[in-house]
Formats: C-alpha cells, sequence, structure tokens
C-alpha cells in the first residue's frame, strides 16, 4: 500500500531538494514494507510448513513415509479410510464430542451464575472469593489427582467411563467463571438496575437483560472450554483409559502412534483428523476466540 | 420477642433491613452454590486428602499407615528424578518462557505492521496454537525424527549437524521449545491487543523529538505494554511448572515403547531430560502405586504454584479489572 503512495506529492516545479527528500522518504518506506512483509512470510512458512509436511507424510505409502522424501509418489487417500476404519476411532471421536459437549455446557450453566455474582453482588468475602477462584485457575489438575482419582475409582466405581471427567464441569470452572465475570464487569450497571426497577428478579435480569449481552463473552467461553475437552489429555489418561471403550481422541492418537510405531503415514493421518475439527470450528468462530483471547485479563 | 418490637417501632426498620439482608445471603450463597460445592469437593477436599496421604504409606489396595515424613525423605532423598525434574522445570522456565515472551512480542510487533493480507499473516501464525497438544507433539516427534525427518533431512543437505531431537538428553528440550514457539498464537494475540492500544500520538511525539526505532520502542512501546509482558512472563511460569502432556507425549513417541507390550514407558525420556514435576505425581501414584510420595510431589507443586501466583495477584492492577 505504500509502495503506491501519492504522486501529487512529487511536483514538477522546484523539484530539487524538496522532490529528492519525499523520494528517499518514499524509497524508505518500499524497503520498510519489503522487509516486514519478507519477515512475515518467513514466519507464515515456519507456522504452516509443519502442516504442510504432515498432509504430505498422509498421502505417501508405508514404504515411501520411511524415506526421506517430500512428495508423494502416488497419493494414498486410502490411508484416511485406513484410519477411520481402524477398530476403536469412531468411538474415541464419539467419547471426544460427549466429553466436550457436554462439558462446554455444564460449564457455562454452572460458572455464569458465579461470575454474575462475583460481578454485581455486594457480600462479605466477595473478594477472598475471587482470589480463590484465580487460585485454583492456576492449579495443576495433578495436584488434586490422588485423592480424586481414589474418590472415583473407590467410593464410586466410575473410572473407566467419562463421568470423572463431565460431572466436575457442573460445578464452575474457575478459568470460565473468571473470563465472564471480566466481561459482566463492562456491562454497565444502568442495566441490570433498570431491571431491577421494573421488578425483575436477579435470576431474570440474568438471563433476559444480561446474557443477551454477553453473548460474545458466553461464546468465546464455550469455545474454550470445548478446545480444553478436546485437547485434555491427562483426564483421559488418569480417569478413563483404563476402558478402551471411554478413550477420547487425544488418549486414543497417542496409542495408535504406538500401535503404527513404523507408519508414520498413517499416524500423521489419525493427528490431522483430530486436528481438523478446532481448525474448522476456529474458522466458523474466529472473531469470537481472538475476542477471548485478549478478554482473558490483559485489559488494565 | 415480637411484642417488645412492637411497642418500639424504631426497630421495625433494622427487621426489615435484617430480612432484606437475610434474602441476599440466600440469593448470593444460590448464585455461588455451584462453584461453593466444587471448591469445596474439587479443591479443599482433595488438598487436605493430599496432605494427609502424603504422610502415610498406601498403595492403593491395603489400609493406609501413618509413616511420618518417610515419603517426603523419600522423595527428596531418594527418588532418583526429583532434583533432575526440578532442574529441567528451571531450564525450561528460563529458556521456553523468555524464548516465548520475545517470540511472541516479535510476531505481535510484526502483525501490527504488516499492511497486505494481515488477516491472513494472523490465521497463519495463530493456527499452530489450536492443535491439539497431543497431535501437535505426534507431528513434531515426525519433523524432528532423526532418521527420516524432514527438518534433519534439510540440515544435512545445508551441511549443518542433525541434532537427536527427542531422542537426545542435551536437544530434548530444545525441541520441546520449538514445539511451545510454533504455538505462539494465544501470547501474539495478547500483545497484538496491547500494542494497538498504545497510543499514537505518543509515537507521534517521540518522533517529532527524532528518536529511533529503538528509542521509540524503549521510551514509548515498553512502558505502554510491560504489565502485559508480566502477565506474560508470570502465566508463562506457572504453565511451564504445569508442563506434562507434550514431555510425556514426545518422550513416549520418541522411546518407541509399545504399550501393551510388557515394558512399561517410565516418563522423561531420554535420559530423564524431560522430567517434569506434574509426571512423577503420574509416575509415581500411578505406575509405581507409591500414593505417598506421589502426594509430596503434588504437594511441592501446589506450593511452587501458589508462589507464582501470589506474584500475579500482587500486580492485581494490571491483571484483574476492579469493579468501579
Amino acid at each position: 500500500m505504500t509502495l503506491t503512495s501519492t504522486p501529487t506529492l512529487a511536483k514538477p516545479v522546484g523539484a530539487g531538494r524538496h522532490g529528492d527528500a519525499v523520494r528517499a522518504a518514499r524509497r524508505r518506506a518500499a524497503l520498510h514494507w519489503v522487509a516486514v512483509h519478507s519477515t512475515a512470510v518467513a514466519a507464515a512458512l515456519f507456522f504452516l510448513m509443519p502442516f504442510v509436511f504432515v498432509f504430505l507424510t498422509s498421502v505417501m505409502t508405508d514404504r515411501q513415509a520411511l524415506t526421506t522424501d517430500f512428495w508423494p509418489q502416488n497419493w494414498q487417500w486410502g490411508n484416511y479410510v485406513k484410519v477411520w476404519q481402524t477398530p476403536g476411532f469412531l468411538t474415541w471421536w464419539r467419547n471426544t464430542l460427549v466429553y466436550a459437549g457436554a462439558g462446554t455446557a455444564l460449564t457455562i450453566v454452572s460458572s455464569l451464575p458465579v461470575a454474575y455474582a462475583l460481578a454485581r453482588f455486594r457480600f462479605r468475602g466477595r473478594n477472598l472469593a475471587l482470589m480463590a477462584v484465580i487460585s485454583m485457575m492456576m492449579l495443576p489438575p495433578q495436584v488434586t489427582v490422588i485423592p480424586m482419582y481414589l474418590f472415583w475409582a473407590k467410593q464410586l466405581h466410575l473410572t473407566g467411563t467419562l463421568w470423572p471427567l463431565i460431572i466436575p464441569m457442573a460445578f464452575g470452572d474457575a478459568f470460565s467463571i473468571f473470563l465472564l465475570r471480566q466481561f459482566l464487569l463492562t456491562i454497565p450497571k444502568e442495566y441490570t438496575e433498570a431491571a431491577r426497577v421494573d421488578g425483575c428478579g436477579e435470576l431474570r435480569t440474568l438471563l433476559r437483560v444480561i446474557l443477551p449481552m454477553a453473548r460474545p463473552a458466553v461464546s468465546a467461553v464455550a469455545l474454550f472450554q470445548f478446545f480444553y475437552c478436546w485437547n485434555d489429555y491427562f483426564g483421559p489418561q488418569i480417569y478413563s483409559s483404563e476402558n478402551q471403550g471411554a478413550w477420547t481422541l487425544s488418549y486414543g492418537l497417542q496409542s495408535f502412534k504406538s500401535a503404527h510405531h513404523t507408519n508414520w503415514n498413517l499416524t500423521m493421518a489419525a493427528t490431522l483428523l483430530v486436528m481438523a475439527p478446532v481448525i474448522v470450528l476456529f474458522f466458523f468462530a474466529q472473531k469470537a476466540f481472538i475476542e477471548g483471547v485478549t478478554l482473558t485479563g490483559v485489559k488494565g | 420477642m415480637a411484642l417488645t418490637r412492637a411497642t418500639r417501632p424504631a426497630a421495625r426498620v433494622p427487621q426489615a433491613l435484617r430480612r432484606k439482608r437475610r434474602r441476599e445471603t440466600a440469593r448470593t450463597l444460590a448464585f455461588l452454590s455451584p462453584w461453593l460445592i466444587g471448591f469445596g469437593f474439587f479443591f479443599a477436599y482433595p488438598l487436605i486428602s493430599t496432605v494427609y496421604f502424603s504422610f502415610m504409606k498406601y498403595d492403593g489396595f491395603a489400609p493406609p499407615v501413618f509413616t511420618g515424613l518417610k515419603n517426603w525423605d523419600y522423595v527428596f532423598n531418594h527418588y532418583p528424578f526429583f532434583w533432575q525434574g526440578l532442574r529441567n522445570t528451571l531450564w525450561l522456565v528460563v529458556v521456553m518462557v523468555t524464548l516465548r515472551v520475545l517470540f511472541g512480542l516479535g510476531i505481535g510487533m510484526l502483525i501490527t505492521k504488516v499492511k497486505s493480507g494481515a488477516g491472513l499473516f494472523r490465521t497463519a501464525f495463530y493456527l499452530p496454537y489450536l492443535a491439539p497438544p497431543v497431535a501437535a507433539t505426534i507431528a513434531f516427534a515426525f519433523l524432528l525424527n532423526p532418521g527420516t525427518g524432514p527438518v534433519n533431512h534439510l540440515l544435512g543437505k545445508l551441511h549443518l549437524p542433525q541434532p537427536g531431537w527427542f531422542n537426545d538428553p542435551t536437544w530434548s528440550k530444545p525441541a520441546l521449545t520449538m514445539l511451545a514457539l510454533w504455538g505462539i498464537g494465544d501470547l501474539m494475540v495478547i500483545f497484538m491487543a496491547a500494542l494497538l492500544d498504545v497510543p499514537t500520538e505518543q509515537y507521534e511525539a517521540a518522533e517529532l523529538d527524532g528518536a529511533g526505532p529503538w528509542q521509540r520502542f524503549r521510551y514509548v512501546t515498553y512502558p505502554n505494554i510491560s504489565p502485559i509482558v508480566m502477565f506474560a512472563v508470570v502465566t508463562g511460569v506457572i504453565q511451564t511448572m504445569q508442563y506434562y502432556t507434550q514431555a510425556i507425549v514426545a518422550g513416549q513417541v520418541a522411546s518407541g515403547i509399545i504399550g501393551g507390550s510388557g515394558e512399561q514407558f517410565e516418563p522423561g525420556f531420554p535420559q530423564g531430560s524431560t522430567w517434569t514435576l506434574p509426571q512423577m505425581v503420574y509416575n509415581l501414584g500411578f505406575q509405581r502405586f507409591d500414593t505417598g510420595s506421589a502426594c509430596v510431589v503434588a504437594l511441592v507443586l501446589f506450593a511452587l504454584s501458589m508462589a507464582f501466583t501470589s506474584l500475579l495477584l500482587r500486580r492485581r492492577a494490571g491483571f484483574v479489572t476492579s469493579e468501579d
């Protein structure tokens, strides 16, 4: 854009020193443009080449995948069919969808009222509650895993199912609560006060007045939670791995690699099949997603 | 009581007020209830229980037996991986977090300067962040595999040394760092938003004063974005202490140990170079059935996480929007 800077600046009369300066500035701008964009292209290559390599290898023959070839000799689209027909692959898909879908829905339903209370109600210990939320947000799941595993395994005998992954989502997720609260604070108080004057109860206010306004934040939180569940490896490894019928894609993919350890082509096809849904989802919800990342707590 | 109240009209107001307060408290509790239960059940109870088990000998089957500080002694003085894992974590904190912040800032600045195709570039830079960690790690294990991997093939053509990456203890952490830099999308977006918030007048004023690019960065950009840099550093440190999936998957894929063949994979491959604390909780608790020692490591992990979280909370001004 800067390359085609306005020609009206260079006047034919008295072009002497003034024209030189303009030309120099224009040359500098052009060089700057080239420098910025070639750096950007180099960076784009770094970010995209892994995808390209993974894809090209995924359509190679078993034998060619073991060579250093870059380009497939004949394209084996059948690899994707083979992966799809691997015993269990469809089950892993279904389990991941159930975990991510139910987990997301439960998280939103349970986190929104908490976030609303933290953002709007005045009560003693509110700051303490907020600090507790932030601490929980930063807590590695491994800290509490031993007693939780014993609880799910010994008391409820639910390990080897998806329940230990899904049920906790019904009790609020710290990160979602925090993010929703941050957004709810930006909604002017006048709206809630007007609703109250009209005799609206708090729950009605939340659902009828606040929720429609908080839609961007809610969808960002939903996306984050969906991605979290989709990507989760530790949870499924601990709670559901003992039963193959309860494996999720992340866990299944890892074992797929172990089972096909010399077949890089099949492993890469499976890897792409696990990556694809989140990437497709991202293209549909790009805006909500980027807004959500920005919301993660950097608006001072 | 009701009688005495009725005789004193002044008391009626506080009573109404008190009833209103009680209703408000009930309402607040109702709204908070999912999280209150969650906090008690998925945080407070397991934490107390972890402290309890850290003093017990328990293999998951026989009833727990009190052993005093034996588990603590075992973890700190005899468990072969503990200090190595802490050193690995320190390495990752110093190298990986620093590089991620610098790279994220660089990419963020680059994307604010790009004039043509900014949307396309932004998507390209962001995409890897979305790749599920297990999938991304397996992809990198392929790209960097020493035998046929495209990266080493390229390095060979350029007559550069071809490291063993995930199979070489000196190169496994750099390989994980590359994987972390590939997924820089989150930091890029955060820095991009911060950079766009810097008032343009300040740049114009600096330019009038004859400030060069470095001075503009040093005296205009940096002071404006420093809270976000701090945020990125502290959250980066916290995330690094929790580093688990990529390390365990990379080790497992590179080791080539096949599940179910009788040989059990212990994390840390190669030669313990990828051990981190969370993997030790898994190793002790779920592979060695030493519940007590696993709880000791869990508590160390908890203490470290909370120490850095309190750092984040102290800088709350730039992190948590206050109400008014």
